[in-house]
Order: C-alpha cells, then sequence, then structure tokens
C-alpha cells in the first residue's frame, strides 16, 4: 500500500471507507456462524452444562429430601448457634424446644424420616433416633410441656450425645461441606476435621484401584496395539483396509454386546474354562468377577481407541526413515528405539490420553464383570445415587471424578487437539 | 518392520519377522474372537454358554432357534420385544435432532471467522468425554429438581430420554460432518450465490449432497450412541422407557438368561450392516473429494 493511502482512506464501491466496510463484513460473517452453532450451543447448555451444574450444586447443598435443612428446622439452626460443642455441655432447653417444634412439623409434613435419613450420613443412629421421636413429640402440647430436655432424654438417652448434637449444628446450613468430606474419608469430629481410621477409608481406596486399574488397562492396550498399528500401518493398503475391519468392528459392536460376551466366556463353566480343562488342567481359572476378569475385557472394549490414533500417526511415518537408519549401521533395536519410536510418541500421547480418560469413567464392564474388588469409582457412585439414596455425597464424587477427567481433557486438547479426534 | 520379508533376510530377522506376525495375528484374534463366539454359542439348543458335545460333532440336533424364538416372545414374555420398540422409538428421535443441530452448528463452525472457535469445539465435544454415570446422575437432578426450583417434568419420560442421548450423540456428529466440511469446496457455494441461488436453495442443492455422507456417519454414530445407552435409561428413565441395552444390562447383572446369545447376535449384525455403511460412505466421500479442486 502506498503512502498515499495513509491521508486518504481506500474507500469501497458503496463509498465508506474500506476498513470499515471490511470490519462490517467480518462482523456480519462472525454473526452468521454465530446463529449457525447457537441452536447447538443452547441445546448443549440446557440438556449437559444445566444438568452437571446442578450436579454440583448438589455435592454441597444441605437438603433432606428436597428441602433445605434451615427451612425444615428453622428454630433448632436459630436457637443452636449460640451452644459451643466443645464446652462438653448438651445444648440449652431452647435448642431441645425447638427440636420438639421442628420435629413436631416435620412429623405432621412425614418429613422426619428423610430428616433421619439426612443426619444418619453423619453419624448412623439418627435415622431410628428421628423416627422413634416423631409420633411421641407431635403429641407433646409445645406450650405448656416444659421443659423439653428431660423429655427428650426419657424417649431416647442419644438425645443427650453431645456428638449428635454437634453434628446437627456442623450442618445446619443452606451448604454443607460434608458430602466432600465423606468423599475425601474424612470426618467432623468435635476435636475438628480428621480422617477416618485407615482401614475405613474406602473412597480412597476405590480412587487409588480406579486410577491404577486404568493406567494399567491403558498400558495393556499401548503394549498390545502398537504391534497391530505398526503392521496395519506397513502393510500395503489394500491388506491394511481389510485387517482395519477387524478392529473397527469391535469399535461399532455394542459395548454392552462386548461385555456380555466377555461376561459368558470368562464364566467358571464358560468357554475358555471348558477349553483349559480340555487342554489337560485341573483347576478352573477364576476369570470372572474379579480385577483380571474387569483388565481383559476393558483392555478388548479400549483397544480399538488406542489402534486407531497409533495408526493415523504411523501411516504418516516414511518406511524409508527405518531402512535410512539401518544402512547407517544401526542395529534393530537402535533403528526403532532412536528413529522410529520417537516419531510415534504423539499418537501413543493421543491414545494413552483417551483410553485411559475413558477408562476412569466406566461403570458397565466393571458392574458386571468386577464382582467385589474390580469396581470403580463409577460404581460407587452409581451405587451412593441409586441404592443408597445419598445424592450429596454421590454428588461430591461425581464432582472429584469430573475434576480429574476435565484436567486430563485440558491435557488432551493441548496435545492433540480436540478437533483433530478422529472417529474410525 | 518390513511388510515383506526380503530374500537376504537374516535366520535371526526371518524369526522376528514371524514372531512379530504371530503377535499381531494373537491380538487381532483377541479383538475379533469374543465377538464371534457368540454368535454360534447362539443356536445352542440347551441353555448353557458353552459348546455342549453335541454342538462340537456338529449334529443338527444341538443347534436350534430356540433363543431367538424366545427373544421374539415365544416364551410369553415379550419383555425382549418391548424393549426393542422402545430403543427404536428413541434412537431415531435422538439422531434426528442430534444431526439437526449437529450440522448446522457444524457448519457454522468452519466458518472463517468464528469467535471462540476452540472453546466451542471443546464444549461441544464434552458429552463424549464426560462418564456417563456423572452425565446422567446430573441429568436426573435438573430433571427431577434443577438447582431447587421446580419440577422440570422429565424424569422418566420419553422426552428426557431422547434429549439426554441426543446430548450424548452430538459430539460423534460435529466431529464427523466437520471431518467432511474442511474439505468441503466454499467457492462452490459463492459460485451458487453468484448465479442466483438464495442461502436456503445453496444449502440443500449444493452443499448437502456433497456433505451428505459425513452427515450420514455422523446419524450412523448418534444412533449407535443411543442404541447403545444404557446408564442415563437407568437413571433418568423409568420402568416405562426400558431399552434394550437396559434390558440386557438387567439380565447381566441378575439372572444370565440365554436369550441374552440371541441379542447379542442380533445387535453384531446390526453393527456389521453399520460399518460396511459407514465405510462405502467414507469411500465414496473420497472419491467426491478426489472430484473437487484443492
Amino acid at each position: 500500500m502506498s503512502d498515499a493511502s495513509l491521508d486518504a482512506p481506500v474507500l469501497s464501491a458503496d463509498g465508506k471507507p474500506l476498513k470499515q466496510s471490511l470490519n462490517q463484513a467480518l462482523r456480519k460473517q462472525k454473526i452468521r456462524a454465530l446463529i449457525l452453532i447457537a441452536p447447538l450451543l443452547v441445546f448443549v447448555m440446557v440438556s449437559f452444562v444445566a444438568p452437571i451444574g446442578s450436579m454440583l450444586m448438589r455435592s454441597v447443598q444441605n437438603t433432606a429430601g428436597v428441602d433445605y435443612i434451615p427451612d425444615l428446622m428453622p428454630n433448632v439452626v436459630a436457637s443452636i448457634k449460640d451452644w459451643d460443642p466443645r464446652s462438653g455441655e448438651t445444648p440449652p432447653e431452647e435448642v431441645y424446644r425447638g427440636m420438639a417444634i421442628d420435629l413436631a412439623a416435620a412429623f405432621e409434613n412425614r418429613s422426619h424420616t428423610q430428616l433421619g435419613r439426612r443426619f444418619n450420613y453423619e453419624s448412623p443412629g439418627f435415622s431410628s433416633l428421628f423416627r422413634s421421636a416423631g409420633r411421641p413429640v407431635s403429641r407433646w402440647d409445645l406450650e405448656n410441656d416444659g421443659p423439653f430436655k428431660e423429655k427428650f432424654l426419657d424417649l431416647n438417652d442419644d438425645w443427650g450425645n453431645i456428638e449428635y448434637w454437634a453434628s446437627i449444628k456442623a450442618n445446619s446450613g443452606y451448604y454443607t461441606t460434608s458430602y466432600f468430606l465423606a468423599a475425601f474419608d474424612a470426618e467432623r469430629t468435635s476435636e475438628g476435621i480428621r480422617f477416618k481410621d485407615p482401614d475405613q477409608r474406602i473412597y480412597q481406596k476405590l480412587m487409588l484401584r480406579t486410577l491404577g486399574l486404568s493406567l494399567l488397562i491403558t498400558f495393556c492396550t499401548l503394549a498390545l496395539g502398537y504391534p497391530v498399528a505398526w503392521l496395519l500401518a506397513d502393510l500395503p493398503v489394500r491388506t491394511s483396509n481389510l485387517l482395519l475391519i477387524l478392529v473397527l468392528l469391535p469399535f461399532w459392536t455394542s459395548l454392552l454386546v462386548r461385555t456380555s460376551a466377555w461376561k459368558i466366556l470368562l464364566q467358571d463353566q464358560g468357554v475358555i474354562n471348558n477349553f483349559w480343562v480340555w487342554l489337560g488342567f485341573a483347576e478352573r481359572l477364576p476369570l470372572i468377577n474379579n480385577q483380571t476378569g474387569v483388565i481383559i475385557a476393558m483392555t478388548h472394549i479400549l483397544l480399538p481407541f488406542m489402534i486407531l490414533p497409533l495408526y493415523s500417526v504411523m501411516k504418516t511415518i516414511p518406511p524409508s526413515y527405518l531402512r535410512a537408519a539401518k544402512s547407517l549401521g544401526a542395529s534393530n533395536w537402535t533403528a526403532f528405539w532412536r528413529v522410529y519410536f520417537p516419531q510415534t510418541t504423539a499418537g501413543i500421547g493421543a491414545g494413552a490420553l483417551l483410553v485411559f480418560i475413558l477408562a476412569v469413567g466406566y461403570f458397565i464392564t466393571p458392574e458386571l464383570v468386577g464382582g467385589a474388588d474390580g469396581t470403580f469409582i463409577s460404581n460407587r457412585i452409581y451405587f451412593q445415587f441409586a441404592v443408597s439414596g445419598n445424592w450429596g455425597l454421590a454428588a461430591a464424587l461425581g464432582t472429584l471424578m469430573l475434576v480429574v477427567i476435565l484436567v486430563l481433557y485440558y491435557i488432551y486438547d493441548k496435545l492433540v487437539g480436540v478437533d483433530n479426534v478422529k472417529l474410525g | 518392520m518390513a511388510s515383506r520379508l526380503p530374500i537376504y533376510a537374516t535366520t535371526g530377522q526371518r524369526i522376528w519377522f514371524y514372531t512379530f506376525r504371530l503377535i499381531c495375528g494373537l491380538v487381532f484374534f483377541y479383538l475379533i474372537f469374543p465377538i464371534l463366539i457368540i454368535i454360534p454359542l447362539s443356536f445352542n439348543a440347551e441353555n448353557f454358554f458353552t459348546f455342549t458335545p453335541e454342538m462340537l460333532r456338529l449334529d443338527p440336533e444341538g443347534y436350534s432357534l430356540k433363543h431367538y424364538r424366545d427373544f421374539m416372545g415365544a416364551n410369553g414374555d415379550y419383555s425382549w420385544i418391548q424393549a426393542l420398540t422402545n430403543s427404536l422409538i428413541i434412537a431415531p428421535l435422538a439422531t434426528l435432532l442430534a444431526v439437526t443441530l449437529g450440522t448446522l452448528a457444524a457448519i457454522g463452525l468452519t466458518q472463517p471467522h468464528v469467535p471462540f472457535r476452540k472453546q466451542i469445539t471443546a464444549l461441544l465435544i464434552s458429552p463424549m468425554i464426560v462418564p456417563l454415570i456423572i452425565t446422567s446422575a446430573g441429568m436426573f437432578f435438573f430433571y427431577s429438581r434443577p438447582f431447587g426450583f421446580s419440577d422440570l417434568g422429565l424424569q422418566g419420560t420419553y422426552a428426557g430420554v431422547v434429549l439426554a442421548h441426543a446430548a450424548l450423540g452430538i459430539p460423534f456428529v460435529i466431529i464427523t460432518v466437520t471431518a467432511t466440511l474442511s474439505s468441503f469446496d466454499n467457492s462452490l457455494t459463492r459460485a451458487a450465490a453468484n448465479m442466483g441461488a438464495n442461502p436456503v436453495t445453496t444449502f440443500f442443492r449444493v452443499q448437502m449432497p456433497l456433505i451428505l455422507p459425513g452427515v450420514i456417519s455422523g446419524g450412523l454414530f448418534a444412533f449407535i450412541t443411543s442404541f447403545d445407552e444404557v446408564v442415563v435409561v437407568l437413571l433418568v428413565g423409568s420402568a416405562g422407557q426400558k431399552t434394550l441395552p437396559w434390558q440386557m444390562f438387567i439380565g447381566l447383572r441378575e439372572q444370565i438368561s440365554p436369550t441374552i446369545l440371541a441379542v447379542a447376535t442380533i445387535l453384531v449384525v446390526i453393527s456389521i450392516a453399520l460399518l460396511t455403511t459407514v465405510e462405502l460412505l467414507r469411500r465414496r466421500s473420497e472419491r467426491m473429494r478426489g472430484m473437487t479442486p484443492g
């Protein structure tokens, strides 16, 4: 552009300065692109992001059933504030009176059992304490029947247990951290927060097991997938396309079909064990309902996710490099390790991260072939969610898992780029 | 690793060459064996999950279509057919939703100037990455009481399951359609516009036919995602929305019935058909790409 353009702006056909009109066109293009994306973005926000948001909320909301604790127990919450559990004394009469009023109201709505269940997550025993107190308390004359402390203690000695009251006080807000504490195997005692005894730390154990098994499965898929991807990249296209079907068919086959196939094959009376016995071995192998079963089945299911990225990277490596290395005097091993392998690390990173991310969240396969010691954190989340009904804890565990997954996803995006994901 | 063994190869190289092939052969066997083995097993005349002596002797007596008849409801139990019907209601609807919204968005994403393209793509792909148990639990909370407000009324309904499945299918549509669009020659749409076609005509007459293979592949992925999904149905659905995978999952977890072998075989046949379709579409799309310059 010449110097003259600095003084007199170049005009477009309609007389506007060119810069302005280009900007306008650019803005129009951007808006058009966003309009095309907008419907899906809104849809994903509503059907995916918002649900995840409500799970995050649920992990800290202090509710019993659908109502917040302070709404269900307004009198207790108001009066327990001034009581200090460290004083070593039971709460004052006012708190007991509040409990009588709130319990009577809760009994009316049949929500006293839900309250009991909520506090039962903190210390076992609450459930029966609340359930048994509901009916008698509803018969009390709340105006004249005081003092209520003695009446409660007559019902059950546990109403004098300071730990119980401390736990009510600690969970009297609209929000609570107790689910996250439980997810880390910690608990709040009158002396503060501490970890549970090592033999009771189930979630730490489960998380470590989930990560450990996922790592092992990732390693297995790499060990099995690397030679196969190499062979596929090395064969003539016609042959490799044919062999690729053997990789793609499992990829397309229903996860449940593959899991049920393994469940059927690995049984004590299944095909593999029958073959084993036919070979002359006396003992049947314990292949199912343990970690072995999970590793065999999940390695099989996730193997295509390792082979495909490896294959697509290896396909771009010219075979002449290896030949050049060998003709320069490298041994087979040196040529592979110093020349070929470094070029495949991008594929290894992509495949390994993808397999690891998918493995950490697996639910169906560990549930069906894992038995007691092969379950993952997902199975525990499902258990808390569907069987125990402890939604807060399920949400807290889910949040922790989500954080791990998002960190891995971020690394994957940096390393591979999410727009580089290929299918088949 | 050379694909062919040169004539001057040493004994060591020969041994390594065949060992390598053997290893690869074993891995291929591991990949395909569990899927293929259930096909003959499903014709078992007995209620066993292994080959009976009759089957091994290839005695026709050992084989039957018993499990397929049970699947069809011959034993008076129509739950499998009911589940299949539910799957065939939910999956196409979810696919339609995912493909429509996904294709539009993919076209938007491949425009030359898109603000926050990377972030938006990452967000749209994330349903594929986030574990299903988290997504489903979130959907359960959201459908029943989002953020503590009133009930959305989606819990335990077809609409709820369809919406959830559509969200899960979207990443696949985005990935396949953007891949097809990246090789789409944009001068074709400009040429069409130049000759007086309005944007809608251009889209349906010029762009759509060219990207159709990608759209169909994406649709098939979305379909199979919904058709194979169990965790969402387990948590968000109710007894009314029992799908085929749900029925299989429950069957496998509790009393495993040999009918599952027949169902699995049918599903394997369906996946072979889908895989073939996708492969043919991919070849067609590659051929068409060869036609367009650039």
